[in-house]
């Protein structure tokens, strides 16, 4: 099952945008052999949950409903070293870290403090510290020397993320199928019409005739209507990126990650969705895999203390990760700021200690080559956040 | 804040745009619009060859049709015709003047199902519609009836009387089509009490009403060969021979009391409420009876009505609810490709295409009508589709454009803990607030 590349973006290796559902996928040829796929987790992925600190003396008393089982039990986290887990959905994940090609990052988040998601995406997206209308990753992929045979690096498509625009991409629209919502979105709208005696009543029982039950909407069950899975969209996205002549930037993005509510549950969709991504993506790579780094971020962490609704609200510090055979992995990157309350942001959030554009800067300066100049056109005004060193494997 | 300026731009326009000034005294802004001349671009305003023009297209389809693959020149005269006027509903400031227009256009349907009606529906709206929207009713009764589309659609343009030269001649005869939705769509309504017998003298007091498709002046033509001769009765009242009799028909039927009641109705359920208030409908009324049909002043009853400044009573048809996002959310600069490209192909995925209506009653105007499971999950994936779109402004930006003060602070705070722009962006288009106007 291939996305609809537009066909003239296919053949000159130009730079196209795949939309399937609630996924999408953007992709840019750059003069290099070696690959890199950044993942944007939009809703704020729960770092706590996913990379789990279980080392920490203050964690049970703050989330306790929200750990998973301890390494060893059954269901529980996949142990790094004593200190942190992975989540159990995150099983493939776990794999990764034993033959050293995941580096898990603990306490990132970008140079602004901002709890609004639109905002915070947005100057991740940036990489600056205010809204800019081109991505980092469209600058980088302008700074790169050209490549024989290779045309305009960035062209237009659908759905491009803010992340991959650049000066000369901003898109005319092409018109697709609507695309659905995912479960979770719906739920939210079922609740903001409950009351309506018009619009109420129809979306609910549209609902049902689509076959989604109550559990599907409370995000306890598989969304039924999830034809073009995440996985599937990876997969695709691998095989393109392996190709001889193929791009060698890609973005994709994947929410579901905003759980102000019965969190624990709804963890397990996304997380699995991301890990089967990740694998899928290896899969398609094939052999490139080893060339590749996967950059897995999102615009914020989330609070510390579980709400009353078992879930968690929009907090600061947050966990990213890099994944793939170029990957110096099978550790975790983290200077832990502790979960005490003093030690806490606002005395709510995960302390930030690494800036998210280190981490960009630092793969971008061992996978590509920039120098200094050009990370410096690429992140603007970021001197305090210098790029990580030793995270990409040598050669 | 006060709300009747944001009200009156999304009741009684097509929605605020991105930069619209807020007027500041409402009830002059919605004034202003009636008693000035109309903003439309020229490409708009009456044209007297625009109906020939179209004539001539269709003609030259049948007579040389363009080679296969290529689109006929009626269908690229009707999308050229149909993106002028959205480009402008997208655009005007004069929003209230031009849903008038639309309103009419929609009060007369015409609709592409018969052929020959897409390439004249934009000469129809130019030459029938928008001269007469302040004017007086039964104008614009004349003009609609003289027009091609209309006879064409309603198949006026063969009907013969029985003993007219060509009934005699060929046996031809009757049709009634647009006698009666003339009578029961148009004018009186049943409500008038009329009769079998009143709708076939109708139709022979229409009949010669038609076209001339091949020399010119091509456009309405009354053929005096088609015409019944002789008087005829219609509610009680006798009316003579030949065109003339039609003029006074029409004119009798569009000044009637009971076309003024109807009118009523109609217009206060468009701007008030699906089943407005009984004293309101009676001021429209009055308004029209005391003027002899003077629109402008239908439109002034209206506005005093305290019950059409009760914000977002009416559901949005997909027209309106397009219209009024495309609107908040796209620049300047996109508005032209909208108007051509995406916007009427999401009108009739939404089930309300340009022109296209199911009957000659033409669109409803209740939100039974057009809520329904599939049609409301239809309405949320599209909101899903276009919050994608990369030229949007923020959703708090946005629904600050949209709703300013209407939008009531818990959808406010739904649109804030949205996961992404996106969520966002759906979550304020599919939220009952604008869903309705």
């Amino acid at each position: 099952m291939h996305p609809s590349m537009t066909r003239r973006s296919a053949l000159l290796g130009l730079t196209s945008a795949v939309t399937l559902g609630r996924m999408s996928l953007a992709l840019a040829a750059a003069p290099t052999d070696r690959r890199l796929v950044v993942i944007i987790l939009r809703g704020a992925m729960d770092g706590l949950s996913a990379l789990v600190p279980y080392g920490d003396p203050y964690l049970a008393s703050l989330r306790a409903a929200l750990i998973p089982p301890a390494p060893g039990q059954e269901k529980g986290m996949g142990d790094l070293g004593g200190f942190f887990g992975l989540h159990p959905a995150l099983a493939g994940l776990h794999g990764l870290y034993r033959q050293n090609q995941l580096l898990p990052i603990h306490a990132v988040a970008g140079p602004v403090r901002t709890r609004s998601h639109f905002e915070a995406q947005d100057l991740m997206e940036s990489g600056a510290d205010h809204r800019m209308s081109s991505g980092w990753l469209n600058r980088a992929v302008q700074a790169m020397p050209p490549r024989p045979g290779n045309g305009v690096p960035l062209s237009v498509g659908v759905a491009l993320p803010l992340l991959m625009r650049g000066p000369a991409a901003v898109g005319a629209y092409a018109p697709q199928t609507f695309g659905q919502p995912q479960a979770d979105l719906y739920a939210r709208l079922v609740a903001m019409h409950q009351a309506d005696a018009v619009t109420g009543p129809a979306l609910r029982q549209g609902l049902a005739e689509r076959g989604f039950t109550a559990s599907q909407l409370a995000g306890f069950a598989p969304d039924p209507k999830e034809k073009y899975s995440f996985p599937t969209l990876a997969g695709t996205a691998g095989k393109l990126l392996a190709a001889v002549d193929g791009p060698r930037v890609a973005a994709m993005e994947l929410g579901g990650w905003d759980t102000h509510a019965g969190q624990a549950q709804r963890l397990f969709g996304p997380l699995g969705q991301l890990d089967q991504g990740i694998t899928a993506l290896k899969v398609g790579l094939g052999d490139a895999w080893a060339t590749t780094v996967v950059l897995v971020m999102t615009e914020f962490g989330r609070t510390v203390q579980a709400n009353g609704t078992g879930g968690t609200d929009h907090g600061t510090g947050a966990a990213a990760f890099l994944a793939g055979g170029a990957v110096a992995g099978g550790r975790v990157l983290a200077t832990w700021p502790g979960l005490s309350s003093g030690q806490l942001f606002e005395r709510r959030d995960l302390q930030p200690t690494t800036d998210l554009r280190s981490v960009a800067k630092g793969v971008l300066a061992a996978h590509f080559g920039l120098p200094p100049a050009a990370l410096a056109a690429t992140f603007p005004d970021s001197q305090g956040a210098p790029p990580l060193v030793g995270i990409i494997r040598a050669g | 804040m006060d709300t009747r300026a944001a009200h009156a731009l999304i009741r009684f326009g097509f929605g605020r745009a991105g930069g619209q000034p807020l007027p500041a005294d409402p009830v002059q802004w919605l004034g202003l619009q009636l008693a000035g001349q109309d903003l439309a671009p020229t490409a708009l305003q009456p044209d007297p060859g625009s109906a020939a023009a179209a004539i001539t297209l269709f003609e030259l389809d049948r007579t040389d049709p363009p080679p296969p693959g290529q689109p006929r020149r009626s269908g690229t005269l009707f999308r050229t015709e149909t993106g002028a006027l959205l480009q402008y509903a997208l655009t005007t400031d004069a929003a209230f003047r031009e849903r008038l227009v639309w309103f009419w256009a929609n009060h007369f349907t015409i609709s592409t199902r018969r052929g020959m009606v897409a390439p004249l529906a934009g000469s129809f709206v130019r030459d029938a519609i928008r001269p007469y929207v302040t004017g007086r009713f039964s104008s614009m009764v004349l003009a609609v009836m003289r027009h091609p589309a209309m006879l064409v659609y309603l198949d006026n343009a063969q009907s013969a009387g029985p003993n007219s030269q060509a009934g005699q001649r060929n046996r031809r005869g009757l049709n009634e089509n647009l006698a009666r939705e003339c009578l029961e769509l148009h004018t009186v309504t049943p409500a008038a009490g009329y009769t079998q017998t009143d709708v076939t003298e109708f139709a022979r007091i229409l009949t010669g009403w038609s076209i001339e498709v091949k020399e010119p002046p091509l456009g309405f033509k009354f053929r005096p060969f088609l015409a019944e001769p002789g008087e005829k009765r219609l509610l009680g009242r006798s009316f003579g021979e030949g065109q003339q009799g039609g003029v006074d028909a029409l004119t009798f039927l569009g000044d009637h009391p009971m076309t003024h009641r109807a009118l009523a109705v109609k217009l206060a359920r468009h701007f008030i409420t699906d089943q407005p208030p009984p004293e309101a409908v009676r001021a429209i009324e009055g308004a029209l009876r005391d003027t002899r049909g003077n629109l402008a002043s239908a439109y002034r009853a209206i506005i005093a009505q305290p019950a059409a400044w009760k914000p977002l009573q009416k559901l949005r048809s997909p027209f309106d609810l397009t219209l009024a996002a495309f609107r908040a959310g796209l620049p300047v600069s996109g508005i032209q490709a909208a108007a051509e490209g995406p916007l009427p192909g999401v009108m009739t995925a939404l089930g309300q295409g340009l022109f296209n209506a199911v009957q000659p009653s033409g669109w409803p105007d209740v939100a039974s009508e057009w809520i329904g499971p599939e049609a409301m999950m239809r309405r949320v994936d599209w909101a899903y589709g276009f919050a994608n779109r990369p030229e949007l402004p923020d959703p708090v930006q946005m629904a600050d454009t949209a709703l300013g003060p209407l939008l009531p602070d818990r959808t406010m705070a739904d649109l804030r803990q949205a996961g992404s722009r996106r969520e966002g962006m759906t979550l304020l288009l599919a939220s009952p607030e604008f869903q309705r106007r």
